[in-house]
């Protein structure tokens, strides 16, 4: 009997935020635009039969048109295949090198924020040192001795060097929320400090992490594709920032042939766009505040 | 009950920590059973960061504070469970002291999780409402809801209610009702008032002296950090010795008579909290050389205590 | 100097709709007249001392006639009380610290105001330098910046920059609150003076500590959820309130001397009403005392006694009020 109740309680309070996260506009609109590419993402590749590299139009550069539906590059190649097979690169990168970027991130940023002293100013020295790395002279460095990039790698990498910013963010939100009575109050209820970050400082915060997460996920898309435009993108994978520059590079600009770049850039703007309006109706769903009742 | 023994809290300040700041500078008074001490003091007195001392929240640099003849001074984290249970605080900002994205009950959970974890539900939820009507707040209106959706008054209630679930016997209030409305703000006092006549021990952190009179038999008055004053509630208002007493009984706003022609100097710069002679040395109109040493707390009448270099001929 | 007020009413403009913060207000202050306006929070003091002054979105005008001196005051156009301000009715604003450039010397920043409303600084110097004598204040602290001064030391700066220009309504908002007790003291004793050597005409002093306005104010006014509850000089407020809320809040003060164990003070059971949906009648109705029928009509604020209005259908029936 008393079971039931605890549980029943519990239900309450997470049906509560999914009844507000379901309800919520810009959280309705980003989700479907996310869900939309990835989709695309997982089953595009089974929708086309073109490999991405094979030369399938004889007759080169062609606009989108039934049989290709967003038209070939200059060598003939299916835009279709390389972009549906790009946006899974992009959702790998941007998971795998957000994610581990934000996890570094509220780790230093936590334990630093929460603790202050002597660790606090280590930390903090250790940041600001990550921080000042210039990440392309070390990836053009990397790149020098590695004789295949993976997807893996360029998203570790990613991940490695854009923690910084999520671990100072977090550090000084912790920092304030710390001086708040209510962590006091929980200091005096017996509270272990574990607890206490992750119950009471964590949840007030948790539109703020989100959020981290959802800057890292676009960053490190943004990243990826800067890196991909450049030609240190990953050499066994494609990607949309290397679709991008495949077209750059064989004139698709001077040219006219839109349908190669559109697509992709348009792809990285709709994913990360979303994201961010995710965002927004996420901090409204989390901050009784902020609702409307 | 709770006594305090040469207190001390210096801050390291300035660049590589080079200067210090003595926030509260050897200070000594104690609390009985079933009493209410006034702690009266302006901003930077030092007044909250004693109360912070005693409730565990901020290290002790200096001296010692005993519970009940128990040295908890050197208690650390996980040794002060029992402790407390029997101390526990409510402070200024009711709407800062809860969490917002929580519905304002959880911290009930939270002690019954940490100190009643053997206590089902159904008597846990009896035990609740009890303690809840005992503070007057109507459990149908205040369960179940968020911290914005009540009013300041309804909160600090709340939280001195979580307090008593504890059946704690000392509770230290900072400046619990300086944010709320006049018209509540007599509620709440009336509240502690009668909890003292059950038994509690209340340390009554404050500015302002007429709440002080009107609940507490015991007034400490503090001035940048060291005790100026001490004694009965009644003796140091109606015969102030300190010359910062009589500054601040002579300057606050009353009711029932106007300003005297009473000049006040103000503080010129903020308190640098260096521990040579008396604090009050630049705005003391009776100082003299003698001030440069700190004067100590001696006894005048029973129960009224000054720590000036006037009363010691 | 004269200021009437006519029905003023002035809304907050809301995403959940328009917050009645001050509805139908009709007072007037006397040549030299310092008025308390006090009231407990939400209660439309700050509305109303805002609204002569400085009446920006999301307040919006709804109706009513603000009158200095005899002209009207185009309080709800911004451009157009550009001369009124600081000239002829100025604002002490209630925190100073926030009030003063911080990058700029006080020297500067007061050139820079003064040009603003084509004034030479230069003239006006002199009379700058003797107001900082009296209200000591070295000349030094032209040279400094705002973080060198103490609390106190920067709210009587601003006091007496408010005052430079002689204007003839002073609206001082909450510029005691943050303040230790000799400052409060200081500053407000300063405000009276003020008024005596004729840096202003008259002033409305903006608190919710009514014992600051026992000292220094000529009459009180009581506001209650954006009504006008009674207004009267003060020693009558404090020692013989007529409206029952002002009877209630006087008795819940602590004063000095007073005992729990001798004398236990009562607060007002209940909240202010929330003024996006404020009740018909006198908002003070549901923690009346005495309410009656009657209580659903707003109830006019009339003179019953010499210069004494109250709003209250209760005390018109005392005095048996005709009108």
């Amino acid at each position: 009997m008393n079971d039931n109740i605890k549980t029943t309680k519990k239900e309450k309070n997470r049906n509560e935020f999914l009844y507000f996260a379901f309800r919520n506009r810009k959280l309705q609109i980003g989700l479907i635009i996310i869900l939309f590419f990835l989709i695309l993402a997982i089953f595009g590749p089974f929708m086309t039969d073109h490999k991405i590299y094979a030369y399938a139009n004889p007759t080169g550069p062609t606009p989108p048109n039934s049989e290709y539906w967003f038209g070939t590059t200059f060598f003939g190649q299916d835009v279709f295949t390389q972009v549906v097979h790009g946006l899974r690169s992009t959702f790998v990168v941007g998971i795998l090198g957000g994610g581990i970027g934000t996890l570094i991130g509220i780790i230093i940023g936590f334990t630093a924020g929460y603790t202050g002293g002597v660790l606090d100013e280590i930390l903090n020295a250790f940041t600001n040192i990550v921080l000042v790395i210039p990440t392309l002279a070390v990836l053009l460095i990397i790149a020098a001795y590695l004789d295949v990039r993976s997807l893996f790698t360029e998203s570790v990498f990613i991940g490695l060097t854009a923690w910084p910013w999520v671990a100072r963010a977090v550090r000084s939100q912790t920092f304030s929320l710390r001086s708040r009575e209510f962590v006091d109050l929980a200091r005096l209820s017996a509270v272990k400090p574990i607890k206490i970050i992750f119950s009471e400082i964590a949840p007030n915060m948790m539109s703020y992490l989100v959020m981290s997460f959802i800057l890292q996920f676009g960053g490190a898309i943004l990243n990826a594709a800067t890196l991909d435009f450049i030609g240190l993108g990953p050499t066994n994978a494609i990607s949309l920032g290397m679709v991008m520059q495949y077209a750059v590079q064989w004139g698709a600009l001077q040219f006219g042939m839109w349908w190669w770049f559109v697509p992709p850039g348009l792809a990285i703007t709709a994913i990360v766009g979303a994201l961010y309006s995710m965002n927004v109706g996420l901090d409204e769903v989390f901050n009784p505040k902020l609702r409307e009742t | 009950m709770i006594t305090l023994d040469n207190i001390s809290k210096v801050y390291r300040v300035g660049t590589f920590g080079g200067k210090e700041l003595h926030a509260v500078n050897q200070v000594s008074f104690n609390i009985k059973d079933g009493e209410v001490v006034s702690l009266i003091g302006e901003s930077g007195s030092g007044k909250s960061t004693i109360g912070k001392m005693i409730l565990k929240l901020i290290d002790i640099t200096d001296g010692r504070i005993y519970f009940n003849d128990q040295d908890i001074t050197p208690l650390k984290r996980n040794e002060l469970k029992e402790y407390y249970r029997n101390v526990q605080g409510v402070f200024q900002d009711p709407f800062s002291s809860f969490n917002p994205i929580f519905k304002a009950d959880r911290m009930f959970q939270i002690i019954h999780d940490e100190f009643y974890p053997h206590i089902d539900s159904k008597p846990w939820k009896e035990k609740v409402e009890h303690t809840l009507t005992s503070v007057g707040l109507n459990p149908e209106h205040i369960l179940g809801k968020y911290p914005h959706q009540l009013s300041g008054g309804q909160l600090q209630r709340f939280l001195i209610a979580r307090a008593l679930l504890l059946d704690i016997r000392f509770l230290v209030a900072d400046e619990i009702i300086s944010m709320l409305d006049a018209s509540t703000r007599i509620d709440v006092l009336n509240l502690l008032a009668e909890l003292k006549l059950k038994g509690l021990s209340i340390l009554f952190i404050t500015h302002d002296l007429s709440l002080a009179n009107y609940i507490s038999e015991h007034a400490v008055i503090l001035y940048r950090g060291s005790v100026v004053e001490r004694g009965t509630t009644g003796k140091i208002f109606n015969n102030p010795l300190h010359p910062y007493t009589q500054m601040l009984v002579a300057s606050v706003p009353r009711l029932d008579q106007k300003w005297d022609e009473i000049v006040s100097v103000e503080s010129q710069s903020t308190p640098t909290g260096g521990i040579n002679g008396c604090a009050y040395l630049d705005r003391c109109p009776y100082a003299h050389e003698k001030c440069e040493t700190m004067p100590e707390l001696i006894q005048v009448e029973p129960n009224h205590f000054v720590a000036c270099w006037k009363f010691t001929d | 100097m004269n200021l009437e007020v006519e029905n003023l009413t002035v809304y907050y403009q809301t995403l959940k709709g328009k917050v009645r913060a001050l509805e139908n207000a009709t007072f007037s202050i006397a040549d030299g007249e310092i008025m308390g306006l006090a009231g407990e929070s939400g209660c439309g003091k700050t509305t109303l001392g805002h609204s002569l002054i400085h009446l920006v979105p999301p307040m919006k005008h709804i109706h009513g006639k603000v009158t200095l001196d005899g002209k009207v005051l185009p309080i709800a156009q911004y451009e157009e009380m550009n001369p009124y301000r600081f000239d002829e009715i100025s604002l002490i604003p209630q925190y100073a610290m926030n009030a003063m450039n911080p990058i700029r010397k006080i020297g500067q920043m007061t050139g820079e105001l003064l040009r603003a409303k084509k004034h030479s600084y230069k003239n006006i110097l002199p009379e700058f330098k003797r107001r900082l004598d009296l209200v000591q204040l070295s000349h030094e602290v032209l040279n400094m910046y705002p973080i060198e001064l103490s609390g106190g030391m920067k709210q009587r700066m601003v006091m007496v920059l408010s005052t430079l220009l002689d204007p003839l309504l002073l609206i001082a908002d909450e510029i005691t609150s943050a303040l230790d007790v000799a400052s409060q003291k200081a500053v407000s004793e300063m405000l009276v003076e003020f008024r005596d050597k004729g840096f202003c005409k008259s002033a409305i002093v903006i608190t919710h500590d009514i014992s600051i306005l026992y000292q220094i104010a000529d009459t009180i006014m009581i506001m209650y959820a954006g009504q006008l509850a009674e207004k009267g000089p003060t020693e009558s407020i404090i020692h013989d309130p007529l409206h029952p809320y002002t009877k209630l809040l006087i008795s819940s003060l602590p004063k000095i001397g007073a005992k729990y164990t001798e004398k236990k003070l009562m607060g007002i059971p209940g909240k202010p009403p929330l003024l996006l949906n404020p009740p018909r009648g006198c908002r003070f109705r549901k923690r009346c005392p005495a309410a009656f029928e009657k209580c659903v009509e707003v109830p006019p604020f009339v003179e019953v006694e010499k210069d004494h209005y109250v709003a209250c259908w209760k005390v018109m029936e005392d005095y048996d009020y005709t009108r």
